[in-house]
């Protein structure tokens, strides 16, 4: 199993008051899948997404990801996991502003010790797949949402991550390109890639094998789509 | 290899950082360039004057002890204390010159200024030395032209004298003066010789004096209420202090002074004007660096400032970057590599702007301003200090941050 996650907590305390977000989450998820997590806003389904992406930890439950005891870590170590494990894609793109395609590209091989010549390599071959060779040089401000949004998949590709991670990848997007960035991920998926999508979108959950609905910090529903 | 290739994309961060806020990076680094620029050129010009004073200082000569009724170095009151003090006499110097085993010359001296005439010219406020053979060892006044007093000279009163450079230049551009009739005070003196040239000490020409025989300077212009100032020459420096306190127990003994009394004579030596130099310019380092320190502090928050602003703005970024697998210490390097930039600049900058300050005052000015290479050594240790210690706040509130909520931030 590539992700389990065996009765995931999580509970923020407001000052003395405690928040209860996951109630105790059970999911796993094997390698090569393309898994849609969906829920109604306060269902817990962004917590979950910071979870799996290593960004937070959980307050109970157990959470391996690809043999990697996660619950347990420290930041530095989730952010080495981060950096080898998981590939992000944002709504918003989170893209650096002054960096060109190839740079922003770039970044994830920078925090692993890539020598210059391999980054650039590397990089233009990620950029190759979502097919913005020719936009290699262009900063973010100069190229159009759909580019932008491509920029953000080959960075989240570039690192071969055991998991692509896409919050409301389309959210941003009209749906003419919100389309044409679902088939990027279905071609990222046939390469063999494991892909997980957080949206509220029923039409772009349906672009998935398998729908966990998730409502009240539980998991209402885990179906695989026809 | 990770840590290199993390330095390499934080300077270039820093880099287009600081290109893309350009106003906001020079008034930064503004603070710093005043600061550094400010402590150098202070830091240059007291070490200029130390230079200088140490090479006028040495002309006194290290190896000479002045014995006299006053002290150089005096406190507000002390002159009222020290002017009843008995005058020191010939009879003491002929005394510790019998006595004393450690000195090799002992001359009686007394000072006077007066013009000296030769035909129609006249040389004035030349400073009249009145002394024995001795001097020439003690004061350094090897003649140039003729001969020094001799022993006859002194204890014959013989109308005499040797004349300074300055003098020489002033009454006899062109001739010999040798055997010259010269007049000073009223009085005729035949010219015996020339003294070597001997510069100035602050700005007073030693050149312009004229040696006499004690005796004969005594009956010329008075001997009763003057104290004869007794210079001492030692044959090394090492010697010294050895014979500071064999002087000082042969005065005591002529003087007849008890165990519990004070000295009523001052052992003056060269060192002594050193220490009180060294006193005071130790006051000028003092406020220098006081001064440096606060421009620099100034400078300092100034960019921790910058840096706040930065991290606040930046907050996204570092988001993305923490998410993407950034560690701690690589945010922590990125921003502390940012205000070390700056610094660097504003060192550069400011080493610069010294530099050339100081060559303009020592070209225009008689100070000698000075910087030598270890400024750069300085200059380096305050891009250290100011870029770490002022970075380190917001480096590590940049740090910090949780990923979730800078990547939220708008």
């Amino acid at each position: 199993m590539l992700i389990q996650l065996n009765n995931i907590e999580k509970t923020y305390e407001i000052g003395a008051l405690k928040v209860p977000a996951l109630k105790g989450v059970n999911i796993h998820i094997a390698n090569n899948e393309y898994v849609a997590i969906m829920g109604p806003s306060g269902s817990g389904k962004s917590t979950l997404m910071n979870i799996i992406g290593c960004l937070d930890t959980p307050t109970g439950g157990e959470y391996i990801l690809n043999e990697n005891r996660v619950s347990q870590m420290t930041d530095d170590e989730l952010a080495e996991i981060r950096n080898r494990e998981i590939g992000f894609v944002f709504q918003t793109f989170n893209l650096l502003p002054r960096a060109n395609a190839l740079h922003n590209v770039e970044l994830p091989l920078i925090y692993n010790g890539t020598n210059s010549s391999k980054r650039k390599e590397l990089a233009k071959q990620a950029l190759e797949k979502v097919g913005l060779a020719d936009r290699m040089n262009h900063k973010p401000n100069e190229l159009s949402g759909g580019q932008r949004q491509r920029v953000a998949i080959a960075r989240a590709l570039v690192n071969d991550p055991s998991i692509i991670l896409a919050d409301e990848p389309t959210g941003n997007l009209d749906s003419r390109t919100g389309e044409e960035i679902m088939e990027v991920f279905e071609i990222l998926h046939d390469a063999g890639n494991t892909i997980i999508i957080v949206t509220h979108e029923e039409y772009i959950a349906e672009h998935s094998d398998r729908i966990i609905r998730l409502r009240d910090g539980l998991v209402e529903r885990d179906e695989a789509v026809n | 290899m990770r840590f290199f290739s993390y330095v390499a994309e934080s300077l270039k961060i820093a880099y287009e950082a600081l290109r893309s806020y350009k106003m906001r990076s020079i008034l930064t680094t503004l603070g710093i360039v005043i600061g550094v620029s400010t402590v150098i050129t202070i830091v240059a010009l007291v070490q200029g004057l130390n230079i200088a004073f140490e090479q006028q200082i040495t002309k006194i000569g290290t190896t000479t002890i002045y014995i006299s009724k006053f002290p150089w170095i005096m406190g507000n009151n002390d002159w009222f204390k020290f002017r009843n003090r008995p005058n020191l006499t010939l009879k003491h110097a002929e005394q510790l010159k019998q006595l004393s085993k450690t000195t090799v010359a002992v001359a009686p001296t007394l000072y006077t200024r007066r013009n000296i005439k030769f035909l129609n010219s006249t040389a004035e406020g030349v400073i009249i030395v009145g002394t024995t053979t001795d001097y020439m060892e003690t004061s350094n006044s090897l003649p140039e032209l003729g001969r020094f007093l001799s022993e006859t000279d002194v204890s014959h009163r013989r109308a005499v004298c040797v004349l300074g450079q300055e003098v020489l230049k002033n009454l006899f551009p062109a001739q010999d003066p040798i055997g010259k009739r010269v007049t000073i005070g009223g009085r005729k003196f035949k010219v015996i010789g020339v003294a070597e040239k001997k510069g100035s000490i602050f700005g007073d020409s030693m050149d312009n004096m004229a040696v006499i025989p004690i005796g004969l300077f005594q009956s010329a212009f008075g001997a009763r209420y003057r104290s004869v100032d007794i210079e001492v020459k030692v044959a090394s420096p090492e010697l010294l202090e050895s014979a500071k306190d064999e002087l000082t127990g042969i005065m005591r003994r002529i003087r007849s002074l008890g165990s519990s009394d004070e000295d009523d004579f001052a052992i003056n030596e060269q060192s002594l004007l050193m220490e009180t130099y060294k006193q005071l310019t130790g006051t000028l380092w003092a406020v220098a660096i006081g001064v440096g320190a606060i421009s620099l502090l100034v400078g300092g928050i100034g960019i921790m400032n910058i840096l706040l602003v930065s991290v606040t703005e930046r907050t996204r970024e570092i988001g993305i970057r923490k998410a993407i697998g950034a560690k701690r210490s690589d945010i922590m390097v990125q921003f502390l590599i940012e205000s070390l930039m700056i610094c660097a600049v504003g060192v550069i900058i400011g080493v610069g702007l010294a530099v050339g300050l100081a060559k303009f005052i020592a070209a225009t000015t008689p100070l000698p301003a000075a910087i030598t290479a270890w400024v750069a050594l300085l200059g380096l240790g305050f891009v250290v200090t100011i870029g770490l210690f002022f970075g380190i706040y917001p480096a590590r509130k940049a740090a910090r941050l949780n990923p979730i909520e800078a990547l939220r931030y708008e």
